[in-house]
């Protein structure tokens, strides 16, 4: 079963919908006991990142996710969820993360033209780093649906994809069972199908 | 590399596409959901579902149609007609839309988009707005283009954007069932005033006039149409295909 992490941030009915399409058994929760139960564990995301970190804290379930995936249990971080695992973020002061991930969460801002559009969002192609469990269905430079105004920084050892806007762009990261996506792979068409697929696969370490 | 999107635009009344459709391959040319289906195969890079709302109950219709269509379509959804509310915006974010398209509802209520904004993020608040040259001004019209506000266009957009909205369409009742090219100058006009994404709309008549677009005016983000797709005077599969030969970045 593949837990969906409700804790008030967004709405997850696409997001429930993608997955169902790959595995039979999605449930989405903010109960413990059912996050425990799972074989694996989807955190999405959207908004500001204190606001999202602080709802997790007050559900308990902070800690938890933490616990399960230093346990081996897969994680898949989505969006803002993805941003969630690293260590720190400076939007709007300065936030603790899940610190699964080594690296920050920094604004685009800093670091992209200044004639590009923020948020960077619309489809854009990935650009592979490293091989990865979640990329076994895809191909690089297939495209992916973006929105978002900050970014994971300082992450080269976990990073597996980038995606370019005038600079290269965090847009994937793995380490051992932790996997993030920048991008939406539930709004992503076929490719994004396969990645959920693929992730519904991983094994736990 | 980030693309321009191409986005075809269904309008829906009482569960069913309004203009009529003709596909080969579709059993039923007139339910959205096929037709969602058919567009996101066929290189669609977003959707708008436009509510063209007959009643209370066509409303209920529209929102299960929209249900059924996110659980089965996974490219952005934006939904537009009769948002009045932060209430409507719940509605359809709730059935699984991305996005959200204010027209008259924002003319009526001028703290719905920053309400919104707040609420779901910029990024979800869509700003449609209908132009039309009146004596030489850019004017915005309201009520589906039936009533001039003497709103200045321009002007109007950029109070918007300063209340959160993330996205603006902007729609050329000049061009507009003409099917001569866009309006650019309406459009660079925009793109000058403003640092959101924006959305060509009406005047599309055929492949090229989406290349002079994006070429014209590299700032547009993106172009919707929809009777030439839905008549298939325009495949998106083609028209990708032009772009991307054209050095256009494009999803194909």
């Amino acid at each position: 079963m593949i837990a969906i992490i409700d804790y008030g941030v967004g709405n997850l009915f696409s997001l429930k919908s993608s997955l169902s399409q790959v595995c039979e058994d999605v449930e989405v929760t903010f109960d413990r006991e059912t996050v425990k139960r799972a074989d694996k564990i989807v955190l999405p995301g959207v908004g500001a990142f204190g606001d999202a970190a602080k709802k997790l804290k007050s559900t308990g379930l902070f800690e938890l996710i933490k616990d399960e995936a230093q346990n081996g249990k897969p994680l898949l971080g989505i969006c803002l969820g993805m941003q969630l695992l690293f260590e720190k973020s400076y939007e709007y002061g300065d936030h603790e993360g899940l610190g699964l991930i080594k690296g920050s969460v920094r604004p685009i801002s800093e670091i992209i033209d200044k004639n590009c559009k923020i948020p960077h969002i619309g489809w854009n192609s990935l650009i592979f780093k490293r091989e990865a469990p979640i990329f076994k269905y895809i191909k690089n430079g297939d495209y992916v649906y973006f929105v978002h105004s900050y970014y994971a920084s300082d992450c080269n050892e976990s990073l597996i994809a980038t995606a370019e806007y005038s600079v290269e762009l965090t847009a994937a990261v793995n380490q051992k069972n932790v996997y993030g996506c920048q991008f939406h792979p539930e709004k992503s068409g076929g490719v994004g199908l396969k990645i959920l697929k693929a992730f519904a696969e991983t094994e736990a370490v | 590399m980030i693309t321009k999107r191409i986005i075809p635009c269904l309008d829906v009344k009482n569960g069913r596409v309004v203009k009529g459709v003709n596909f080969e391959g579709l059993r039923d040319v007139s339910s959205p959901v096929e037709l969602a289906k058919f567009y996101s195969e066929n290189g669609a890079d977003e959707l708008v579902f436009y509510d063209i709302m007959a009643s209370s109950d066509g409303r209920k219709i529209f929102t299960d149609i929209l249900c059924e269509t996110a659980s089965k379509v996974f490219i952005p959804l934006t939904v537009g007609g009769g948002i009045n509310s932060v209430g409507d915006f719940d509605r359809v974010l709730n059935c699984g839309a991305d996005k959200v398209s204010v027209n008259s509802g924002a003319l009526k209520n001028p703290d719905l988009i920053y309400d919104a904004a707040k609420l779901y993020g910029s990024q979800c608040v869509v700003l449609s707005v209908d132009v039309k040259r009146v004596d030489g001004v850019f004017r915005v019209f309201a009520k589906g283009g039936r009533e001039n506000t003497g709103l200045e266009a321009i002007e109007w957009i950029r109070r918007c954007t300063d209340n959160g909205a993330g996205e603006i369409v902007v729609n050329s009742m000049d061009t507009d069932g003409v099917k001569n090219g866009f309006d650019l100058e309406l459009l660079e006009k925009v793109c000058d005033a403003v640092s959101v994404p924006v959305i060509a709309s009406g005047g599309a008549g055929k492949i090229e006039d989406f290349i002079t677009l994006f070429k014209k005016l590299p700032k547009v983000d993106a172009g919707l149409a929809a009777s030439v797709f839905h008549f298939g005077e325009i495949k998106i599969s083609d028209l990708k295909r032009k772009m991307a030969l054209e050095g256009i970045p494009a999803r194909v």
